[in-house]
Parts: structure tokens; sequence; C-alpha cells
């Protein structure tokens, strides 16, 4: 039965949404109650998964859909490829999955009411699409998940209020234009290859030695351009912030630490294996030099953007278009620590944006406030949220023992062993950004005055969110929000363990 | 922005352009895409290996039908999506009078409609049924099947359609079709082969592997076509009538 | 001049004619996509996008003699009796009826078209259907909330309450 463990764990959120479904309007309580038990098994499924691989000492899963083996040295079905980053980024998006539903169960009926169930099982299809993503081995299938993806996320923000609506609607057009990028990528290598499966095209592309094609490299451009539209990096991250930070809370926690990571984990795959690091990295690409420089503006605008912002959420999501510039820089370094720090770092960003989400969720929640100025004193007021933000607070910052030091530490020896002082300097000053960001927060949140519950909410956009006043925080909030943080220091703890797994597995196609 | 627009609008198209001077001509039989190995296993193997003379639904239901599972989960979701977007309960106040109300179209519209929808709902069908064969398939039929729940609504009136496909009924066939597509993937799974693998069947399908894998063709094409009626039925209402499903255009 | 105008129209314009009409459609689309001021009108633009590269996905599976991908078994109708009065006592006529008569019979590929660039294309479209079905909804629900489809004068709306 472990040989079809990829397809279970996809299978059971699927299921789970059908059912969610099926209970039509207002039974949020059942359909919690389905989707816990789906992800969960999802959850436990996907850490077997990783047991697997990790048993497995070299190469990594197959898993041909329909059992159609190859005609003559290529793949007619759609085959599955798992190895360990494949199952460590799988187990981050199931338990992320799981953990978020723990904290919706309160919010639902808070903010999406009756609609409960579609919300389940929109975020029970979003799970299947991102584990489908990131297990896949076929260019094309890839697309039809993108687009799973982008539909219910779609679906998942415009269910907020009509800020969140309007957000949805510009998503909608950035996010088809990205995917169509991808599709025309796609129909260009086709029609140079003939084949979809990733490793086919790649074998194909190095038989017949087409790398000086014109039209493999706008192919390549186009990809490239199509997946940093969906993974917002700086010029094309437009979309990113009011999509989520109007989102239902709940939706914001979940899509926030992984959306953007998962198609980091694309981008790294079509570098590495579709087209190979040859290609990539080569000496007479004019983008090689290019896009550590994009990396290195979208880290630093990232940066400063966040810190102009006062609404909590906005400044969380302009942090996320800094992290996202650090792991596409750490993926374009060309060294082996490069690429394994900006791995690294879509594990501990995942772990430290859940985290920081959940809090400053929590906090806008209970203070009916989303600028800053909530956090006036809370040290005293909300003690528990606090310290849970603090730990995320600090990865951002990059301090040793949670996870966003280590991966800070990989990016910039990867910086430094490829001779890129450019990012190594991005790095350190946006650090130093996030440290003047969070240490604002941390002496309003110990030093401020408690206003308590305002009087008139002047913020027309959280009109969703009742403010019920600062009182104890649900256990269903807080769980999630300590699981998040103990994530934190748990990733940073197992550095060594992680690093080596990642760069075993990197090197296995660096060759 | 209509200039930096126009501007990078050129830029993508002469970028695409440049990439097609290395592309094989119109209705060329050598380029790699039309001569390559998987594309000749399709044309040459499909109906050795499936019985299916219809490569097209061979490819889309068995070589690739991971792809259509999920497609059928894309249609899925935008119809639920849509419902979780638009639909509102409650009070069905504040209904433009202009609209045209529950009595449908004219005596004409509605008596054309009487006669043609029959034939179109056993057309629809054909064409799921004999998707093998012939040009057709799930979502064609599917569609059709949905055009005529469309037709009866805008004659009719929408209450007319929903006392067919009330929104209940909608949402368990949707659910439904996808359901008899994973599980017939997952009953290759309990007969102890991989997912979708339609061969494991064979000892409970009439015909041999090969006429296995055509009959599961069908199966999961009639679960695309019950996801797809409803869905599109679903749509309609909604979009129709801005998700209050209280009277259509 | 003129021979250099010919000679490309002769090299890459004829030969070559899907791939210009597929990027000229998809610059209208894109462009209406970035620049309209409607809502409505963007979504046309993404339609159209997407039929362009629907379009080109097609135009690569055409050969120049064949057919579509469908076996066709008409013409081959009297022999296709003549095999079974032959054979009188073969059972199961309808399990066996396809493939009897294909081990003496190769199929030649060229004449059918390539069938995965239009199970692809079955793809395409259906997402196309959805994303275009569920941003009508989202615009309606724009609409609804705001009372205008155009962007600039919702985002006028937007600016009193704390625009970004």
């Amino acid at each position: 039965m472990t040989d079809h463990l990829p397809i279970l764990l996809l299978l059971s959120p699927l299921f789970g949404a059908l059912v969610c479904v099926l209970f039509g309007k207002g039974n949020s309580k059942n359909a919690w109650i389905v989707s816990m038990i789906s992800l969960g098994i999802s959850s436990i499924l996907s850490v077997f998964l990783l047991l697997k691989v990790l048993s497995i000492k070299a190469g990594d899963i197959r898993y041909r859909m329909g059992g159609w083996d190859p005609s003559s040295g290529y793949e007619v079905g759609i085959e599955l490829r798992i190895d360990i980053l494949a199952a460590l980024i799988v187990l981050a998006v199931t338990l992320v999955g799981f953990i978020n539903t723990i904290y919706s169960k309160t919010r639902v009926p808070a903010e999406v009411g009756e609609k409960g169930p579609f919300f389940y099982a929109l975020i029970q299809l979003l799970i299947v699409g991102l584990c489908g993503i990131i297990m896949t081995n076929d260019a094309f299938n890839l697309y039809v998940l993108i687009e799973i993806t982008s539909l219910t996320s779609y679906a998942l923000i415009a269910m907020g209020n009509r800020r969140a609506a309007l957000s949805s609607f510009n998503y909608v057009i950035m996010g088809t234009i990205g995917a169509s990028f991808y599709l025309l990528g796609v129909g260009y290598l086709y029609i140079k290859t003939g084949t979809l499966n990733i490793d086919d095209i790649h074998t194909y592309l190095e038989n017949e030695n087409l790398w000086t094609s014109q039209s493999i490299i706008v192919a390549f451009i186009l990809i490239m351009l199509g997946v940093w539209t969906k993974m917002a990096l700086f010029p094309l991250h437009g979309w990113l912030p009011n999509a989520y930070s109007y989102a239902p809370s709940m939706t914001g926690t979940f899509m926030a630490p992984l959306m953007t990571k998962v198609m980091v984990y694309v981008m790294i795959r079509v570098m590495l294996w579709l087209f190979g690091a040859d290609f990539v990295y080569s000496e007479d690409s004019v983008w090689s030099e290019l896009i550590v420089w994009m990396s290195v503006v979208a880290i630093v605008a990232g940066s400063f953007l966040a810190l102009a912002r006062n609404d909590i959420k906005k400044m969380l999501t302009y942090l996320i278009i800094a992290e996202v510039g650090y792991m596409v820089g750490g993926a374009w370094l060309n060294s082996l620590t490069g690429q394994a720090g900006a791995f690294y770092h879509i594990l501990s960003d995942a772990a430290m944006t859940f985290c920081l989400f959940i809090a400053a969720s929590i906090v806008i929640i209970r203070t009916g406030e989303s600028r800053l100025n909530a956090f006036d004193g809370l040290f005293r007021k909300m003690p528990l949220t606090m310290i849970g933000f603090t730990i995320g607070g600090l990865s951002m910052i990059g301090l040793p023992p949670t996870c966003g030091f280590f991966s800070k530490w990989y990016l910039i020896s990867g910086g430094i062993e490829s001779g890129h002082w450019e990012f190594v300097v991005a790095l350190l000053f946006s650090s130093l950004i996030n440290a003047v960001i969070f240490f604002k927060i941390f002496e309003r949140a110990y030093f401020g005055k408690i206003k308590g519950i305002k009087e008139e909410v002047s913020v027309a956009d959280i009109d969703m969110i009742p403010a019920e006043g600062i009182k104890s925080v649900p256990a269903s909030m807080l769980i999630p929000l300590f699981i998040s943080a103990l994530s934190v220091l748990i990733l940073g703890i197992m550095n060594k363990n992680l690093f080596s797994w990642i760069s075993n597995a990197l090197k296995m196609i660096n060759g | 922005m209509k200039f930096f627009g126009l501007l990078s609008v050129i830029i993508v198209g002469f970028l695409l352009l440049s990439a097609t001077k290395d592309f094989p001509n119109w209705g060329d039989e050598d380029s790699p895409a039309n001569s390559g190995p998987v594309s000749s296993f399709y044309i040459e193997k499909t109906e050795e290996k499936t019985k299916v003379p219809n490569m097209v639904t061979a490819v889309l239901a068995d070589y690739r039908g991971y792809d259509t599972m999920f497609e059928t989960v894309v249609i899925f979701i935008a119809g639920i999506g849509i419902i979780a977007v638009l639909r509102t309960y409650g009070s069905n106040e504040s209904i433009p009078k202009n609209q045209v109300g529950d009595e449908g179209a004219g005596l004409l519209a509605r008596m054309t409609c009487s006669l043609i929808l029959p034939f179109i709902q056993l057309f629809a069908l054909y064409v799921v049924a004999h998707g093998h064969h012939s040009p057709g398939g799930g979502f064609q039929g599917g569609v059709m099947l949905g055009a005529s729940y469309i037709l009866l609504a805008l004659a009719y009136g929408l209450a007319r359609a929903k006392s067919c496909f009330s929104e209940k009924r909608t949402l368990v066939f949707a659910a439904l079709g996808i359901f008899i597509y994973v599980g017939w993937g997952v009953l290759c799974l309990v007969m102890g082969s991989e997912f979708l693998n339609y061969s494991a069947l064979d000892s409970i399908l009439p015909g041999g592997v090969e006429m296995a894998r055509s009959h599961s063709m069908l199966a999961v094409e009639i679960g695309v076509a019950l996801t797809v009626t409803a869905i599109m039925f679903s749509m309609f209402s909604n979009l129709s009538t801005k998700g209050r499903l209280d009277k259509g255009l | 001049m003129d021979i250099i105008i010919a000679s490309f129209l002769e090299d890459s314009i004829v030969p070559k004619f899907n791939y210009w009409i597929y990027v000229i459609l998809m610059m209208i689309g894109l462009y209406a996509m970035i620049t309209k001021n409607n809502l409505i009108k963007k979504l046309i633009g993404m339609a159209i996008f997407q039929t362009a590269i629907i379009l080109l996905y097609v135009s690569v599976g055409v050969k120049a003699d064949a057919n579509i991908p469908i076996i066709s078994h008409h013409g081959e109708k009297d022999h296709v009796e003549h095999a079974q009065n032959e054979n009188l006592d073969s059972a199961s006529e309808a399990s066996s009826h396809h493939g009897s008569k294909k081990e003496h019979h190769v199929i030649d590929k060229n004449k059918f078209a390539n069938p995965l660039p239009h199970v692809l294309m079955l793809t395409a479209i259906v997402v196309g259907v959805s994303t275009l079905g569920l941003a009508l909804a989202i615009s309606q629900k724009v609409h609804g909330s705001f009372g205008t489809l155009e962007e600039d004068e919702i985002l006028d709306q937007l600016r009193p309450g704390g625009y970004d």
C-alpha cells in the first residue's frame, strides 16, 4: 500500500471536499469535522511519504498514473515524482492546512457565515492543487494544477468584503496572465520536443542540443515570467498585498505562507530539472546576473514598502514580497549552498509567515483595529499571543534559535561563495529593516497604553470582522499559533539535518 | 498606463514571434510534436491497446486521465466558487421589476422549447455515450445537457427549471460526477493496481483488458458529464440572478 | 526592397501564418487585459488571450493531408463483412469487432492529426470557461458593492477611506 502514498494523500482532501459540499449551506460544524479528518489523514500520509523517501538512499519515488509504461523511452501517461524536497514541501502544505483548519473553527461562522462548507471544500481543493503541483512530473499537468490553486484562491479571497472582491478581480487578471504565459512556454517546449514529461523534455533538449535555439530561450523566459507573476516577484507583485490582507482571515493565514512558496518551488524545479543548471547558469546568458539584481531590488523595495505601511497585514504582505526576493535570489546564485538556502527558506518562511499571520489576525480580531497602534500595550493584555508574534518576528529578523537565522545564514554563505556581494548586502540590509519594524512593534506592545475597544471602527475594510474587544482568545486560535511558533524553533534546531537532506537532493540533480 | 501597456504588449509580441523562426511550418508532418514517439504511440497503438477508435477520447480519459480528473475538479471549483462568492441566502426583496418574471418567455418560444428539448437531451446523451467512436465525450455532452436546462429556464422561468434541478440537486450531481471519476480510479487501486489503471478491472468488466479500458472510459465520461451538466446550470442560475436564485433573466 | 519583403513573406509569414495570427490575437487580448478600464472588457480580453493560446496549440497538431484523429471503419466496411462471413464461428463479435481486422492493417500516422494538442486544449478550454465564470461572479459582486464596473470610478470611491 505504501506504493500508493502520493495519490492517497491527494485523494483524502478531494473526498473531504466532496463531502463538505454535500452538507450544503449552514452546516459549518460538520464540514469542519470532515476537513479535520481528511487533512489529518493527509498530514499523516505525508509524514509516511517523507519517511519513505528518506529511507531510499538515492533517487526518488515515481508513480505512473494509469500504469502506462514509457514507449520508446518517452512517457505516454502522467507521472508523479517525489524526492526529499517535494516530500518536505508536501508535508509543510498538509500540516499548515491541518493547523489552519483548527484556526478556522471559530472564524468561519464569524466571517463567511452560512457558506462555511463551501469554504472548507475550497480550501481542501486548494491543498489538493498545491500537493499536486509539488508532486507532478508533467509540464501540462502542472498548468492544470496551477489553475486549480488559482481558481480556489480567487474564490476564497472574494468571499471577503467588497475590497476583497476587487483585489480578487485584480488577482484573476494577473493570475491568468501568469498562467497563460506558463502555458505558452510549455507550448513552445512541446512544439520543439514533442513531449510534456519534465525529464523527457530535458533529455530531448540534451540529445538534440537545442540549448541555443531561440524558441527554447523564449520558452524559458515565458515560463519564468509566468511563475514570477504567480509568486509576486517585485515588479509583478501588484496583486498580492491587497488580496492577502482583505481576504477572510483564515484564507489569509493559509495562503500567505504557502502560495508564493510553492511557486518558488516550481521555479526551482523548472530551472534545475526541466532546463538544467548548465543552461540556466550558462556564462553567456544575459539573465543570470540580471535576475540576482532583480531579486536585490525586490528585497530592498519589499523591505522599504513594509516599513512605510501602517497596516499590520499590509506590512506583513510586503515582507512576503521581500522574502520572495530572498528565495529567487538564492536560487539564481549558482551555488549549491545558495540553492539549498533558498529551499530551506521556503520551509522556514512558510513557518514564520504562518505564525505571524495567525498572531496578527488574532490581534486584529480582538482589538478591532488593523493599524499598528493595535499593538499598544498588548504584552500585558494578550501575553500568549504576543509570545507567538515575538517568535515569528525574531525569526523574520533572523536571530539565532529560530529557523529564519539559519536559512538566511545559508543564503548569505551562498552569496559569498558565488561572489554576489550585492545580494549579501541586500539581505543584511533587509534584516536591519525587519529589526526596525519588529522592534518598533515590540516597543509599542511593551510600553504603549492600552486603548481597549475602539468606539468607532473607522476603517471600512474591517467591516466583516466584529470588534469583540480584548478578552481571552479561544484555544482554537492559540493552539495553531503555538504549533507554528514551535515549528519555527524546531525548523531552526533541525537545521543540520534539513540542510544535509536538501543539499543531498540538490547534489543529485546538479551532478 | 495606455502607453506602457502598449509597449509591453508589443515587446511580448516580438518575443513570441522571434521564437517562431525555428518552428515547424504549418501542417508539417515531420515536426517533433507530430512525429515524435509520444504522438506516434497515441496514433498507432491506441486502438490496439484500448479498442477505442477515437484517439482524443482515449488520450483524454486514459493516458492523461489524471489531467482530466483535475479538469473536472476545475469545473467543480468554478461552480462552488461562484456559489461561495455570489450566493445570498434569505430575504429576496428588491427584485427589479423590469426583469421577465417567472412566467418565462412568450408562447411561441415555450412551444418551440418543449418541442426541441427532448431532442437536445437525447443528442447530448448520445454525444456522451458515443464519445469513444465519434467526436464527443463527457464535456461536450455535459455542456449540451446543461444548456438544455438553461433553455428550460429561459423559456419557462427559473422556478420551472429549478423544480427539475434544485440547488441541492445540482450540488449532489456535481459531487457525484467527481465521485464516479475518482471512485473509478480508487477501484483500480483496490484491485491492486495504480490509480486510474483501468486494466486492473478486467476481472469485473466483460471483454478482456482492452475492453475494460474502453468501458472504464465510458464510466469516467459519464462522471464528467454529470458534473459539467450540474455546474453549467448552477453557473447560469447564480450569475443570472446575482446569486439570489429567485427569478431568472 | 521588394525582393526582401517578398522573401520575408515567403519564408516567414506564409508558411508560418498560424503563429502570426495567434500572436496578433494574443496581443489584442493582453492589451485589453492591461489597459481597459471596464472590468468586463478586461474579461473579454482574457477570453481572447486564452483563445489565442488554443489556436497556437491546435495549429501545431495539424498535418497537411491528415484527417481527424478518429479511426474510421466506414471505408473498410465490405472488408469487415467479408472477414466476418469467412469465420462464422468467431464468437463474441461485439467485443472483438474492432480489434479483429487491426492485425492485418497498419495505421499510417500521417493520415491522422496529432491528438495530443486537442486533448490539451480541451483542458485549456474548460479552465478558460471556469476562470471566466468565476471572474464574472466576482465582477458581479464588485458591481453589487460599488455600483459600477469602471475601474477609475471604483478607485475614486475607495480613496477617502484609506486608499493605499
